[in-house]
């Protein structure tokens, strides 16, 4: 018999360590699959952050170095720069990426590096147990906001992918969610496109994955995917922020 | 009257700052602290207290806004471990040259790599040489209480300086243990009102805080924040005398246990000395003339005195739970240089245990004491610095 269909070589056979319902399994595959499909499982290198992917060297069926806690872009940096035929990505949460590695991530994109991160957006700390991000929403309560986030004293959520997009380094800027068959497909495009845009050269790319953390949201699983869509997704819009004219 | 309470280490420092309602707190989380900040938090959101709470990006940000706060003239604290205070470095240095009072609770961890969560004590050691007093503490009796004690010292106006207090990662952060509270008005009249000193906008006295200062006279100042560290000690004393009086309960620049008339003794920091405790007792009940001495002001450190308590030792022993590759453990390297100008001192070993969270067991005293005596009856060390719980 044919075979129809098989899980992708770019993920290992270890059991994921995420909650239920948590959506980075889903993010993983795609980005699995996309090193697979576009051929370049045996050269890509990928950089773990600190959060709750913080394993992800066990799940990704490449080369993997982990990172002090937001350096994941300043160390692909360098392992790119050794090794420029590689496809290098970092995959990082939000606690990392837009708190500690704020300035990594603005200025790989302002060095134009020619890599590719996936950034797992879950409007909260997750690992650490569920404190307020810089991403979390106004009146989203976390266990450092029990409120609500207030912005005179929290501040508002940052929008990385269009604060990155405003940078010419920049080449491909999206944000994409994995809360519905259609979204997960579109999310799989947007990361395949990424790590074209990082093969052809064109310079940095980033996909901003909005992802749900039923655990530390205080919500069940389909009440996550509602809450991503009712209230994150208004906050976040979904789109291309940037993309190399003409197409990839 | 005291309440009785079942806290984790974390949660008593919390409560300890509670207590005192600092002006300022501004913290990241980072296992195994995030407890700490994410209760003290709940007690600003709670209106338990007045303090502002800045939720930072990172540990860079946080001693930063720390280093703002206090030059301002607030009272100010914060917590970290591992990682985070290593990436405080350069802030930290900042805040002792500034002389600002500081107050930050360490909640004890390794540094990476590999990465690992766990207790040791290679963050702390790592900052002995920033010129901020470090208080440590077995259990989270002694958290709270350090803690409590770290607001006068660090404000006391003969000195200035910031503080940080240690305790074991998860082995104390996060095991919950009998706490003795104080009630709240005795803790505030003892820390008592703030006194800023030189604030910012003091418009009859203005001033910069920080300037460029090159080979003129950065020597001299530098030499200044060594003088100011020599009147530490007295301060800790005093402090602790005070504390004492209002607790009942006795701190000193170290504690010594069943040491007074050993012939061998261990030098050992924080949650694992309660561990070693009972194997001296279990070596004394043997006949073995054993004893303990447990840090607890490790900088400044007060040399002459560690050297009185342990010249009468024929072996000691250092346990060090961090490592200065290619050097002893930092705790035997001050141990000796504090024994190096008595005529005759003890043969000493350095022990390295417990990296990342291993367990220190009473079987790996058992062994450490054991040699000891054997060092002690043929006067011969063979190893000076050795690993010890290692799996083979």
């Amino acid at each position: 018999m044919a075979v129809a269909t098989r899980r992708t070589q770019g993920l290992t056979d270890k059991q994921l360590h995420y909650c239920p319902g948590c959506t980075h399994g889903i993010i993983h595959r795609l980005v699995a699959e996309a090193i697979e499909e576009l051929g370049v499982l045996e050269k890509t290198v990928g950089v773990c952050p600190v959060g709750c992917a913080v394993f992800a060297y066990e799940y990704f069926n490449c080369d993997m170095i982990e990172a002090a806690h937001g350096r994941a872009p300043a160390v692909a940096t360098g392992v790119k720069r050794v090794l420029p035929e590689s496809v290098v990505f970092t995959y990082q949460g939000d606690g990392d990426l837009a708190a500690i590695g704020t300035a990594e991530t603005v200025h790989v994109a302002s060095r134009g590096e020619k890599i590719t991160t996936v950034f797992v957006n879950n409007a909260v700390y997750g690992m650490t147990g569920g404190q307020m991000a810089p991403t979390t929403l106004l009146g989203q309560k976390t266990t450092t906001t029990p409120f609500g986030r207030q912005a005179d004293v929290a501040g508002f959520p940052l929008r990385v992918a269009e604060l990155v997009a405003t940078i010419e380094g920049a080449a491909y800027i999206t944000r994409v969610a994995v809360n519905t068959p259609k979204n997960i497909l579109r999310a799989k495009k947007a990361i395949l496109k990424a790590f074209n845009v990082q093969i052809q050269g064109l310079g940095f790319s980033l996909v901003e994955v909005l992802s749900t953390c039923p655990t530390n949201w205080g919500l069940s699983p389909p009440e996550a995917l509602r809450w991503l869509k009712e209230k994150m997704i208004p906050a976040y819009p979904l789109g291309e922020f940037k993309a190399p004219e003409g197409g990839v | 009257m005291a309440r009785v309470a079942a806290v984790t280490g974390n949660e008593a420092v919390a409560e300890a700052l509670r207590q005192i309602n600092p002006d300022v707190c501004a913290a990241y989380p980072i296992t195994p602290q995030t407890e700490l900040m994410q209760r003290f938090s709940s007690f600003v959101a709670n209106g338990k207290v007045d303090t502002e709470i800045i939720l930072v990006e990172s540990e860079h940000s946080a001693m930063s806004a720390c280093v703002g706060a206090a030059a301002a003239g607030g009272r100010v604290a914060t917590a970290t471990c591992g990682p985070g205070l290593a990436l405080m470095w350069e802030m930290l240095y900042v805040a002792s040259g500034m002389r600002l009072p500081i107050v930050m609770a360490v909640v004890n961890r390794s540094l990476s790599a590999p990465l690992n969560i766990h207790g040791d004590h290679s963050d702390a050691m790592g900052a002995r040489d920033s010129g901020w007093i470090q208080l440590w503490s077995e259990n989270a009796q002694e958290a709270y209480d350090n803690t409590i004690q770290a607001f006068r010292i660090a404000e006391h106006l003969d000195i200035r300086l910031p503080v940080m207090v240690c305790m074991d990662g998860f082995i104390i952060s996060h095991s919950i243990a009998r706490i003795d509270y104080l009630e709240d008005d005795p803790v505030k009249n003892f820390v008592a009102d703030y006194k800023s000193v030189y604030p910012l906008l003091d418009l009859d006295n203005p001033k910069s805080f920080g300037p460029l200062i090159l080979t003129d006279k950065y020597h001299e100042y530098k030499r200044a924040q060594h003088e100011v560290m020599t009147r530490v000690k007295d301060v800790v004393l005093t402090v602790a005398s005070d504390f004492e009086k209002m607790s009942g309960r006795k701190y000193e620049l170290f504690e010594t246990y069943r040491l007074d008339d050993a012939e061998i003794g261990i030098v050992i920091l924080n949650s694992a000395a309660g561990t070693a405790k009972d194997v001296v007792d279990s070596f004394r009940e043997r006949g073995v003339k054993a004893g303990l001495l447990k840090p607890r002001l490790f900088r400044p450190f007060p040399y002459e005195e560690y050297a009185q308590a342990l010249q009468r030792l024929k072996a000691v022993a250092v346990l060090d739970r961090s490592d200065s590759f290619g050097g002893y453990g930092p705790v035997f390297m001050e141990i000796c240089s504090a024994l190096y100008p008595l005529a005759q001192r003890p043969a000493a070993v350095n022990k390295i245990y417990g990296l990342g969270g291993r367990d220190f067991l009473p079987q790996h005293a058992a062994e450490v004491f054991a040699e000891l005596e054997e060092i002690a009856r043929t006067g011969r060390v063979k190893t000076t610095k050795e690993y010890i719980g290692v799996k083979e």
